[in-house]
């Protein structure tokens, strides 16, 4: 078993160039992914080796990548676009949500769009503005899309092979603050028997209050926990990593045994997927609730000046401030 | 059709009596037939590519014919909206030669995006006329299949199908299908007004840096529901494409002739790895944006009264009555034909049923979502509710 230690950035990219070399129509497509390998290098070298027919320097222009990317699909091709950040995602919103999300449901089945539509998202990272934002509950409102983010190298490498391996249109979120972060990747893993990319997971078992997180913020829930146990309190982690559509019967399992949810993202909270998360315990665990279902989350804000994110990000301190509130109501 | 082989007898031939340069400048058009009806033989384009077409007598009534039976079947269309069977109805009223002489140009491998009015090029790719009414009376969101009739669905959103169209047309090339005769071509659509869009320009720089097979035809025909085309142009719409690296050619696009001739030429040189073309159909819209629309608002009888004259079917009839192409009993045949089928169609959509509710969550998604799966099912509940109730 070749098991490696690499960043989730590194797993990224093996688990690309596993999909290059398993399927002829994968192709990848993007802004500076071809001899730069892109800004985060997570399509490092493979052009080199695939050619520049399979990794496809595009000209400067969102909506241009998705739209083609739309005719590629209809031709037979498996396109993976990289959008540079997440900021830079709205001028191709039109083509995502019209186009994209709905050409399968509009040709009633006829039309398949296998498109991952790679996005690095996210603050921390100390940037611009227009490159640390959080999206995804934009794509996870749209019917048609599936939306999915990664935590860890392992899922990294895993996930993306998955989404490319879907049918269906998948926007791939990637916590970009997590991109240098180290972890075990197993790379002869066979895909058919990975854990499923549509699939919630428990990160870290507790018995005393469940934080429910994706993408960067579960590492930040995982050291909460760890802070917790310390003051004698057993916190579960769940790593929600499907968005649309959520998977929360592992969630409703955990609320029922803890009674208490905190759900974490960097996204503002007004109509996040926290408040979706929160709706759906209360609809199905009511009467094992002791608090209601609280949120750590970005402020309405637009994101703010690098100087002062960690003062908007959700960090370890907020996120048992939470947890403290639940236990005092 | 095809167009003509060039060892067809001979009899097929008109000797047409002129021929003439045309130039660059504003308004010069390609034409073959003028609004009177007269042949011109040939025309050589700005890049002395000579335009000429070399049909049978039988092929020239084939396209006499498709025009009538287009403007019938649209006709037909609306007059069903009117009568509230359909929802909407965008005409394509004026524009059949632009759509039949592009549709008659395309190759059986070749493959066509169109907008939502390209009703006429629907009939020339084998799509039974009555899908698109389907979309517009609201019991579905276009029936047929894609990559059967090389046809892709119809898009809403102006300009966003010329990037679906470059984005197949690269997939063409990767494959390997362009260089031969027998090489693949792509057509996008558009209207004048959607070459404002940031799409169709994106689609102009990707299709040029990427040399994709790819004809990009857009029917000018002069309004944008009521915004003329000054509001969107500057310059002759043909022109823009010089911006873009590739060439650019007005046909008139009330010619079916022209319209032939100028598209196999672009998707010839498209299908030979030869690259993108902009061709800027120059025609009319006779009618309203959609059923909805009232153009009194905006435009001005003599205007409309000045485009008549130039009317595609018109000018066809004179040709073939002049030539001694077709006789009258040939031209009652041919409405007796767009009668029939004008009737079948109004039938046909009288009883199309309506789609049953639970329809509402198939084909989200390909591998389907637990989501939908729990509200189908809720809602299926809460519909055998009533059963047995009076409401």
């Amino acid at each position: 078993m070749a098991t490696e230690t690499l960043t989730l950035g590194k797993a990224l990219n093996a688990g690309l160039r596993r999909a290059l070399e398993n399927d002829p129509k994968v192709v990848i497509m993007g802004e500076d992914v071809g001899k730069l390998g892109g800004v985060f290098r997570i399509t490092d070298g493979l052009q080199k080796d695939f050619g520049d027919q399979r990794v496809i320097d595009t000209p400067l222009a969102e909506s241009g990548i998705i739209g083609t990317a739309v005719g590629l699909a209809i031709r037979g091709y498996r396109p993976v676009c990289e959008i540079q950040f997440d900021g830079f995602v709205y001028p191709a919103y039109d083509q995502i949500v019209s186009q994209v999300a709905k050409m399968h449901y509009r040709s009633r089945g006829k039309l398949n769009i296998p498109m991952v539509i790679r996005i690095p998202f996210g603050g921390g990272i100390g940037a611009v503005e227009h490159h640390s934002e959080s999206p995804e509950a934009y794509f996870a409102h749209t019917a048609g899309l599936k939306v999915v983010s990664c935590a860890n190298p392992q899922d990294a490498y895993v996930m993306i092979q998955q989404a490319i391996a879907s049918d269906d249109p998948i926007v791939f979120l990637e916590p970009k603050r997590r991109y240098w972060e180290k972890g075990t990747v197993d790379l002869d893993a066979p895909l058919s028997e990975a854990y499923p990319l549509h699939a919630s997971r428990v990160a870290r078992a507790g018995t005393d209050a469940t934080l429910l997180a994706y993408g960067p913020m579960v590492r930040t829930c995982l050291d909460a926990a760890t802070a917790a146990a310390e003051d004698g309190r057993n916190l579960e982690v769940i790593d929600l990593r499907t968005l649309s559509p959520l998977d929360l019967g592992v969630v409703y399992e955990s609320v029922r045994r803890t009674g208490r949810a905190v759900v974490v993202h960097e996204a503002p909270s007004n109509l996040g997927m926290g408040a979706e998360v929160a709706a759906r315990i209360t609809e199905e665990c009511f009467y094992s609730l002791e608090s209601p279902v609280l949120r750590v989350a970005g402020f309405d804000t637009p994101y703010p000046a690098a100087r002062v994110e960690e003062e908007y990000l959700p960090d370890l301190d907020r996120v048992l401030d939470a947890v403290d509130r639940t236990f005092g109501w | 059709m095809a167009k003509g082989d060039p060892g067809a007898p001979a009899r097929g031939r008109r000797a047409a009596p002129r021929s003439r340069k045309a130039t660059t400048g504003d308004p010069e058009l390609v034409q073959l037939l003028t609004p009177e009806g007269e042949r011109i033989e040939s025309v050589t384009g700005p890049d002395g590519t000579e335009y000429r077409v070399d049909f049978t007598d039988e092929e020239y009534r084939g396209l006499y014919r498709d025009l009538v039976l287009v403007r019938k079947l649209d006709a037909e269309a609306t007059a069903l909206q009117r009568q509230g069977e359909l929802g909407i109805w965008a005409s394509l009223l004026g524009q059949e030669a632009a759509q039949v002489g592009s549709g008659r140009a395309l190759r059986t491998q070749d493959m066509a995006f169109p907008t939502y009015r390209e009703h006429g090029v629907l009939y020339c790719r084998g799509i039974d006329p009555i899908m698109p009414l389907g979309l517009f009376r609201g019991v579905d969101q276009g029936g047929w299949d894609p990559n059967e009739f090389k046809f892709n669905m119809y898009t809403i959103v102006i300009g966003a199908q010329t990037l679906h169209a470059t984005g197949y047309a690269m997939g063409v090339a990767m494959d390997g299908k362009t260089g031969t005769d027998d090489g693949e071509a792509v057509i996008a659509y558009f209207g004048d007004g959607a070459t404002s869009q940031g799409d169709v320009n994106e689609a102009f720089v990707w299709a040029g840096v990427f040399n994709s097979p790819l004809v990009f035809f857009c029917q000018n025909n002069q309004y944008a529901i009521s915004e003329p085309l000054e509001r969107q142009t500057r310059i002759p719409l043909y022109r823009r494409a010089a911006g873009f690296g590739f060439p650019g050619i007005r046909v008139d696009g009330n010619d079916v002739l022209a319209t032939y001739a100028v598209t196999r030429h672009a998707l010839d040189t498209a299908r030979h790895g030869q690259g993108p073309s902009l061709i800027e159909a120059y025609t009319y819209r006779m009618g309203a944006h959609t059923t909805s629309d009232d153009p009194t608002r905006y435009r001005i009888a003599s205007e409309v009264e000045a485009w008549q004259a130039k009317d595609p079917i018109a000018r066809m009839k004179s040709f073939l009555e002049r030539e001694k192409i077709a006789d009258a009993a040939f031209f009652t045949e041919v409405d007796e034909q767009a009668r029939r089928e004008a009737v079948d169609l109004r039938e046909r959509v009288l009883a199309m049923p309506n789609p049953e509710p639970d329809t509402i969550f198939d084909h989200v998604y390909p591998n389907g979502s637990p989501l939908l799966d729990q509200q189908r099912e809720q809602f299926s509940r809460y519909l055998e509710s009533f059963e047995g109730s009076v409401h």
